[in-house]
């Protein structure tokens, strides 16, 4: 049963993957159209039953330890899965609505697929090894989606994106060879010395001093393929220039699950040098993160890096509440992230097809009037920013409501307060940005625009619909979200 | 091996390991500097071949093997090939930081390194783990070559050192981390590569350079 979930998991994308290489991607309906949809489909599916299965028996591990399932990863999996399902069907309008090539439609499929494939086992791994190695893979893949639409813009991006995060990634490594090396002069033998279960188990045993160097080094690297400063200089570029819905699926899962990795290292941290050790340093780096997309929020004239900014917005938010690391906390957090995840994956979806429609411009002057011009884009991609900008009924209003909470529950409140002030600001620039692009008037007399077809409306919708089921109802998922809470060591 | 012959050739070994990273950067030639990287391959290879023999490991002599086939053949070659693409500057002309600099910055951070590595030392003194704070030295003038050059292949030859410096910290701490991850962070570094020359020789295609001072278009 362990078994056959873990490994169906990472199997299916893999599947599609395939059947896309082998079949190539020709219309809407073709049979790689089919089987990746389909795939992502049973992927949620898979996610929904372990999530079940690990919150009624535990953690499950298998292949020898290096995968493992437990509250954490199921609730991750689930976030994937999702995300992985609406980003999936926006795709086949993405390929129908003026794809140049048939080569390049088959490598986006199986790139796709491939991408999906790495952030499942990412979130799947039981051992730090397996864990770099998937964040690492996802890089790879992506930095042929980034630079897929072959502008120099684009691979601009990409070359940015592949050096900071592979160096990034490589930093983090020699943190996580220190950590082995810690783990041996535990006691640990060489199977256990990279076990994330056996390293919080005997995480008291580790050296102070050298296990703070390691770990240190691996949140800095971890935290840059997360979008925290100070390696974050890749992010506007790259989730801009990407195709939308692998925006979506970059910035709503692939910031979250480098961040569920690097509460995965606080996790051992806590126990082997402290909680005050990398509080004080997911502080900094949140309040830092927040600073620099505030102020870069408040300057933007491109929408789509303007969407980029607002992701390290709110990855900001979510290291706040990690510093704050109560139970309270951190359950807010991975609300927060599947919050943010389905927001901006509408939002990303829907500033593609913004795109589409102006030419290919992505300033927010080109984007007058979109209300008036079509109003059901213009409707569901202002629904998705105020979603973002954290009003009810969407989850990241609770979310956020539940970190300020728990951070002045945990004595944090002053910075909770300069947070909140650069989220303000953040707010404010969204804002005036977003009433442009929906209400402003146009430059020039209005030119009709297309309406938004029923096939490319159908996934921003259900990625609303269940944002704010999300944030009405939540809890059919209120127990997962404190038992993954709690498997990070938070009480 | 004796104790004093083990410390001299694991000295000697590493000694060769740091002076062709720094060589690396008193170089402008990139002909030069993949040759040096090659070297530093060889001497990370020799120094993991002396572990191996001390620890009577076939696994680390496996690993050495390994290491001479990945490094001293395939990168170098991988980065020759990218190098062919960008016939027209063969040489890196625009370093934010002078050479004269950049071999003062490495003295410098040769002794940040030691800084840092007290605490890995003083857990297991060891004539091996004597030898760490050259391995993160090449790490940070890894680090340095990539923030500092403005050339595409400088940029990779710094990942290359980077991680070469990353592989001996792994080698030395802990005689390598198990078999399999090993295998995974290998082929990792393998495709990193491949995707930075593929990349390397669009950006010689479609910019007829690859000085990344022309890569100016997106910014804030």
């Amino acid at each position: 049963m362990d078994t056959v979930l873990i490994f169906t998991a990472i199997a299916l994308p893999l599947v599609a993957a395939a059947v896309c290489g082998i079949a190539g991607w020709r219309s809407t309906v073709g049979v790689a159209g089919a089987s990746a949809v389909g795939a992502a489909g049973l992927l949620l599916a898979d996610a929904l039953v372990l999530a079940v299965h690990v919150t009624r028996t535990g953690p499950v591990t298998v292949a020898g330890g290096l995968l493992r399932a437990d509250a954490l990863s199921a609730w991750m999996l689930l976030v994937v899965a999702t995300i992985a399902a609406l980003a999936c069907w926006a795709s086949l309008d993405y390929l129908a609505a003026g794809h140049p090539s048939r080569h390049g439609a088959r490598r986006y499929g199986v790139l796709f697929q491939l991408f999906v494939a790495a952030m499942t086992v990412a979130v799947l791994a039981g051992n730090l090894g397996v864990l770099w190695v998937a964040v690492e893979a996802t890089t790879i893949v992506t930095a042929f989606l980034v630079s897929h639409r072959r502008t120099r813009t684009a691979l601009e991006a990409a070359w940015k994106y592949v050096v900071i995060c592979s160096a990034a990634i490589a930093i983090a490594f020699l943190g996580i060879v220190l950590i082995y090396y810690a783990a041996r002069h535990a006691g640990l033998d060489s199977h256990q010395a990279l076990d994330w279960a056996a390293l919080t188990a005997h995480a008291d045993r580790l050296d102070p001093a050298v296990t703070k160097i390691a770990i240190g080094l691996a949140v800095l690297g971890f935290g840059a393929k997360a979008g925290l400063v100070p390696l974050h200089a890749w992010l506007p570029d790259a989730h801009s220039q990407a195709p939308a819905p692998v925006s979506a699926l970059m910035s709503g899962v692939l910031l979250s699950v480098a961040f569920a990795a690097v509460l995965r290292f606080k996790a051992i941290a806590d126990v082997a040098v402290g909680p005050a050790f990398l509080r004080t340093m997911l502080l900094i780096l949140a309040l830092a993160t927040l600073a620099v997309a505030a102020v870069l929020l408040l300057g933007q004239r491109d929408y789509k890096r303007m969407l980029a900014y607002s992701s390290m917005e709110h990855l900001g938010l979510m290291a706040l509440g990690a510093a704050a690391g109560t139970r309270l906390a951190i359950a807010a957090v991975l609300l927060h992230v599947a919050g943010h995840g389905l927001a901006k994956t509408v939002a990303f979806l829907g500033a593609g097809h913004i795109l589409h429609l102006h030419g290919g411009s992505s300033q927010v002057t080109a984007v007058r009037g979109l209300a008036a011009r079509t109003p059901l884009l213009g409707g569901l991609f202002g629904l998705a920013m105020l979603a973002l900008l954290g009003f009810p009924p969407a989850a990241v209003f609770a979310s956020e409501l539940g970190i300020a909470v728990a951070g002045g529950a945990a004595g944090l409140g002053w910075a909770v307060a300069v947070a909140f002030a650069l989220v303000l600001l953040a707010f404010i620039a969204l804002i005036t940005r977003t009433g442009t692009m929906l209400l402003g008037t146009p430059a020039g007399p209005a030119e009709p625009a297309p309406p938004l077809g029923v096939a490319a409306a159908a996934p921003l919708v259900a990625g609303l619909v269940l944002l704010a089921a999300l944030g009405t109802a939540r809890w059919p998922v209120e127990h997962l979200l404190t038992a993954a809470a709690a498997v990070v060591g938070a009480s | 091996m004796s104790e004093a012959a083990y410390t001299q050739i694991l000295n000697i070994c590493a000694g060769f390991f740091l002076l062709a990273a720094v060589g690396m950067l008193s170089r402008r030639q990139f002909a030069g500097m993949i040759r040096l990287y090659a070297a530093q391959g060889l001497a990370l290879a020799a120094i993991v071949t002396v572990l191996g023999i001390r620890e009577g490991s076939v696994e680390l002599l496996a690993a050495a093997v390994g290491l001479v086939i990945l490094r001293v053949l395939v990168l170098p070659a991988l980065a020759r090939r990218a190098l062919g693409a960008a016939l027209h500057n063969r040489r890196e002309t625009s370093p934010a930081v002078s050479i004269a600099g950049s071999l003062l910055a490495s003295a410098a951070l040769v002794l940040v390194a030691y800084a840092v590595a007290r605490p890995l030392i003083a857990l297991d003194p060891s004539a091996t783990t004597a030898v760490l704070p050259i391995a993160l030295s090449v790490v940070l003038i890894g680090l340095f070559a990539l923030t500092t050059r403005h050339n595409a292949l400088s940029q990779v030859i710094g990942f290359l050192l980077l991680d070469n410096g990353i592989t001996a910290t792994a080698f030395l701490a802990t005689s390598g981390v198990p078999l399999i991850v090993e295998l995974g962070v290998s082929f990792d570094v393998l495709l990193i590569v491949v995707v930075l020359t593929l990349l390397t020789v669009r950006l010689q295609a479609m910019f007829g350079t690859t000085d990344l001072d022309g890569l100016r278009e997106l910014r804030d």
